[in-house]
């Protein structure tokens, strides 16, 4: 029972982040890490994330 | 807030968008029931970046199908959608809903308490603060319901599509805002990344739209 429902928890979550291409999820994670390293070395990075994304997209659709 | 719940319960259906907005109202309302003027210190920035992170790895899976879908069908024939095919429980509780509506209603009902609370502490008239953010939020409500009929007649898929560039823009906005960096514009700059991602979505579609009818396309350019 609690076996079954924690599998099913971590399903929703692996759907919720993973999803069908876990490249968004680990482009996100790597451009937020890059943003948050500039940050620290004085450089305005909130241009990074969006337009990471948008090239990952890209070549998931490209992928699929 | 507003935004978010009636896009995702246009698309995932209302019964567990609503449990999600009401779990998240009254984890809210015990935030500030228990921490009251000290609401100030929860860490927001923390909340900002794994909120903010979460809804935008989400938007971007419904901004992929969303483009797929549009770039298939174009904004015709799509009244074939069924909540099956979408993974959507016909009965209990659709968790995605009701985890997109939690989130989205704590993490801007916190950032509106902390206006509340500083605006109000600092004027010396918490009560008038409070009553104000009460009234705003009554006048938002009824506007988000009075809209709920208009965005249902959009087609699903292009509401997906469209719900994954808003959850995508505010998920970017809030992740980078909890690293600590300012975005130009400040609140604007949801609307210009809501702008950026709907701009990348129709290029993403006529490329694929391109990609599968490449015939048609040149005739229709000609």
């Amino acid at each position: 029972m609690i076996l079954g429902w924690l599998v099913g928890f971590g399903r929703f979550w692996y759907d919720f982040i993973i999803g069908d291409d876990w490249t968004v999820a680990a482009t996100v994670s790597v451009a937020l890490l890059a943003t948050w390293l500039l940050h620290l070395a004085g450089v305005d990075a909130w241009w990074l994330l969006p337009l990471a994304v948008v090239i990952n997209v890209g070549l998931s659709l490209r992928n699929d | 807030m507003v935004i978010i719940i009636v896009g995702v319960g246009s698309v995932r259906g209302w019964r567990s968008t609503w449990l999600g907005a009401g779990a998240g109202l009254a984890v809210l309302a015990v935030l500030v029931a228990v921490f009251g003027t000290a609401l100030q210190a929860v860490p927001i920035d923390m909340l900002r970046l794994v909120i903010g992170s979460l809804l935008l790895v989400f938007g971007l899976q419904w901004l992929r199908k969303g483009i797929r879908r549009v770039a298939a069908h174009g904004l015709r024939g799509m009244g074939d959608w069924s909540a099956s095919a979408e993974g959507i429980p016909a009965d209990g509780v659709d968790w995605t809903a009701f985890t997109l509506a939690f989130k989205g209603v704590l993490l801007e009902g916190l950032e509106v308490a902390f206006i509340v609370v500083s605006f109000g502490l600092t004027a010396d008239a918490l009560g008038s603060a409070v009553a104000g953010a009460a009234a705003a939020f009554l006048v938002i409500t009824a506007a988000g319901v009075a809209t709920r009929g208009l965005v249902q007649r959009i087609p699903r898929s292009a509401l997906q599509l469209l719900v994954g560039t808003l959850l995508s823009a505010f998920g970017t906005f809030w992740s980078v805002e909890g690293l600590g960096l300012a975005w130009p514009g400040d609140e604007i700059a949801i609307l210009a990344l809501a702008g950026w991602y709907v701009a990348a979505a129709a290029g993403y579609t006529a490329l694929l739209r391109r990609r599968a009818h490449p015939l048609i396309t040149r005739t229709t350019e000609a």
